[in-house]
């Protein structure tokens, strides 16, 4: 009996080596997460959100995160699309530099568009002349969100397009399509679950900046900075419940569209 | 009618060179080529899908070279169907005519003549994925009706299908092109599919056209190995199938009959193999139903095998083995027998 059990174990070794060394992992993504939402009563937690300063600061990082989505999808879409059409000389290079502001630390990005959108450069001055500043205003958040997330959006859509097959466009054509008309009739309804899924990437993370927005943009304050101003002014106890506020917003909409895009997957 | 001057295709690794091509009006054109021989890629190019070196494109007396596909009129059938898998059966139909802003009345009846036609009424609500392969080619071939095409082009449209729905889909390509006078190019590797379908045949081998001509001329005066070498393995006959008084399938070429097991009827071809006929001195008492006899006219020494081309007066080629050849003891001008199942006799 004891012979056998040894015996099974044994034959299943590199499973079970595996299994424990994925579990350390997973409760190290778990755990963190849950201590957070179950260490502040129900009751904090409702009172913390009906402070204005919160509920401003989480209404403010939802919508700019998804400001930049909106201009994520319109610049970066096309991109993808041509990115996954032609090859050219160079286009590995094109790829790296997409993938630059997720390898960046945050801060340097925000220096360096601090840079290029402050009213010193002459891009900033061109948008400053508009009426557009980028310096302690919402659409500094919005760059900022932007240029970190926007990798996300462009990778997904681009491996989406991939796998469209281009011989569908060829019959598209043949049957009296424009390029036009084939992209937006069978290219893009083909790629739009890679869209989607890229779009919910790119807001997540969106949501979830911090480097770079504290660079441009400290103030209107959006939910990641206020929860580290309120930990440095105030210490963990206030900054705990916004913590986990933000944390139950990100889950219950990253779970949402998740389970959305996955049925859409599948009808 | 479609003419293709000069036509100079650069494939990468090799050339389409010098594609001389004229398709008349309502003709069935077949183009006959090995596995890689560029076949797919000429579609491509005739259609406008594939950008052409040098050449010239005609199409019913206008030059089409610089036009965009879409303007061109050019139906496009691909092998493997490629049906846009996020739409219905029927909105594959009419996705042409929507293109094209047609009222809806038009798209609604478009759509069931062509299901009607294709006979794929029954499948109009479903989805691509959940048809068969034979379902698919035919709603392939209905999609690229529905704007019709001043020619259509088919990309080895029998290919991936297994050989029962393959029978079916030729016939139901022989009736699309009689009953719309379709004008029709469709390449092909398969020699057998060439000759039941083609009006004439073009054949294309290392990136030229090495010979344009009927089925007959192809196959009895082949200019390529690729062609020789298939009708010599395969003794083709045109010929009439008819029933005899005694309900026998009988095969007709002139003024030799043999049997036959077939469901087809009409003018058609039959092949039997080289291997498959028996040859031998005097009459064989067998279950075999065919015994001819003939002349041997020519007698070709293949090391392990002899080849004997036996004139009855229709020339059969047979393969017989060195030691069955020695035992006969036959030579040139000699009389034989030759002896072949109905079964062996392939026809179509």
């Amino acid at each position: 009996m004891i012979g056998q059990i040894w015996r099974w174990l044994a034959q299943r070794r590199l499973t079970i080596t595996f299994l424990l060394l994925g579990t350390i992992i997973l409760l190290f993504i778990f755990v963190p997460l849950t201590k957070t939402l179950f260490s502040s009563s129900p009751s904090l937690l409702w009172e913390t959100l009906l402070e204005g300063e919160v509920i401003s600061s989480i209404w403010l990082t939802l919508y700019t995160a998804l400001l930049a989505t909106v201009v994520g999808l319109v610049l970066g879409v096309p991109l993808a699309y041509f990115l996954a059409r032609h090859s050219f000389r160079g286009k590995r290079f094109v790829e790296a530099l997409i993938d630059v502001p997720i390898v960046v630390p945050h801060t340097a990005a925000g220096i360096a568009l601090l840079f290029v959108f402050g009213q010193n450069f002459v891009i900033g001055r061109a948008f400053h002349s508009i009426g557009i500043d980028f310096v302690l205003s919402v659409p500094g958040i919005v760059i900022a969100m932007l240029f970190v997330s926007v990798p996300f959006l462009i990778n997904s859509a681009k491996q989406g397009f991939e796998k469209v097959d281009e011989r569908l466009e060829k019959v598209a054509r043949t049957l009296g399509a424009s390029p036009w008309q084939t992209f937006f009739r069978v290219s893009l309804p083909l790629a739009k679950g890679s869209i989607f899924g890229g779009s919910v990437m790119m807001w997540a993370r969106g949501i979830s900046e911090f480097g770079a927005v504290l660079v441009l943009c400290s103030y209107p304050t959006i939910a990641p900075i206020l929860v580290y101003t309120r930990l440095e002014e105030y210490g963990l106890n206030y900054a705990l419940p916004v913590a986990s506020i933000l944390i139950i917003i990100c889950l219950v909409v990253f779970v949402g569209l998740r389970s959305f895009a996955y049925r859409k997957e599948k009808t | 009618m479609i003419e293709i001057k000069n036509l100079t295709v650069d494939l990468g690794s090799f050339l389409l060179k010098d594609i001389n091509l004229k398709v008349e009006k309502g003709e069935y054109f077949i183009i006959l080529g090995p596995t890689g021989a560029g076949k797919t890629i000429l579609l491509e190019s005739i259609a406008g899908l594939y950008p052409i070196k040098s050449g010239e494109i005609w199409l019913d007396g206008k030059e089409v070279t610089a036009l965009e596909p879409e303007k061109r009129g050019i139906g496009f059938v691909y092998q493997d169907y490629v049906l846009f898998p996020h739409l219905s059966v029927k909105d594959n139909l009419i996705f042409g005519l929507r293109q094209r802003g047609r009222p809806k009345e038009e798209m609604q009846r478009v759509a069931e003549w062509l299901a009607d036609l294709l006979g794929v009424s029954h499948l109009l609500q479903r989805r691509p994925d959940t048809l068969s392969g034979g379902e698919r080619q035919k709603v392939a071939l209905a999609r690229a009706l529905s704007v019709s095409p001043g020619v259509l082009l088919v990309d080895e449209p029998l290919s991936a299908l297994d050989p029962q729905t393959r029978e079916g889909m030729q016939q139901e390509l022989r009736h699309i092109h009689q009953q719309l006078e379709a004008t029709i190019i469709h390449v092909t590797h398969d020699f057998e599919e060439a000759i039941a379908l083609g009006d004439r045949i073009a054949v294309l081998n290392e990136g030229r056209i090495v010979q344009v001509g009927t089925p007959e001329q192809i196959f009895r005066h082949p200019d390529s190995e690729f062609v020789a070498r298939f009708s010599m393995t395969h003794n083709i006959f045109a010929g009439e199938v008819h029933q005899s008084s005694d309900g026998h399938t009988l095969f007709a070429i002139d003024d030799t009959e043999f049997e036959v097991v077939t469901e087809l009827s009409g003018k058609l071809h039959a092949s039997v193999r080289p291997e498959d006929i028996l040859v031998s001195k005097e009459p064989l008492i067998s279950s075999a139903r065919n015994s001819l006899k003939g002349t041997i006219t020519s007698i070709s020494d293949r090391g392990s095998t002899i080849h004997l081309t036996v004139s009855t007066p229709l020339d059969f080629v047979c393969i017989v083995t060195r030691r069955s050849f020695d035992e006969l003891n036959i030579e040139k001008g000699g009389e034989v027998y030759i002896t072949f199942k109905a079964s062996s006799v392939h026809v179509f």
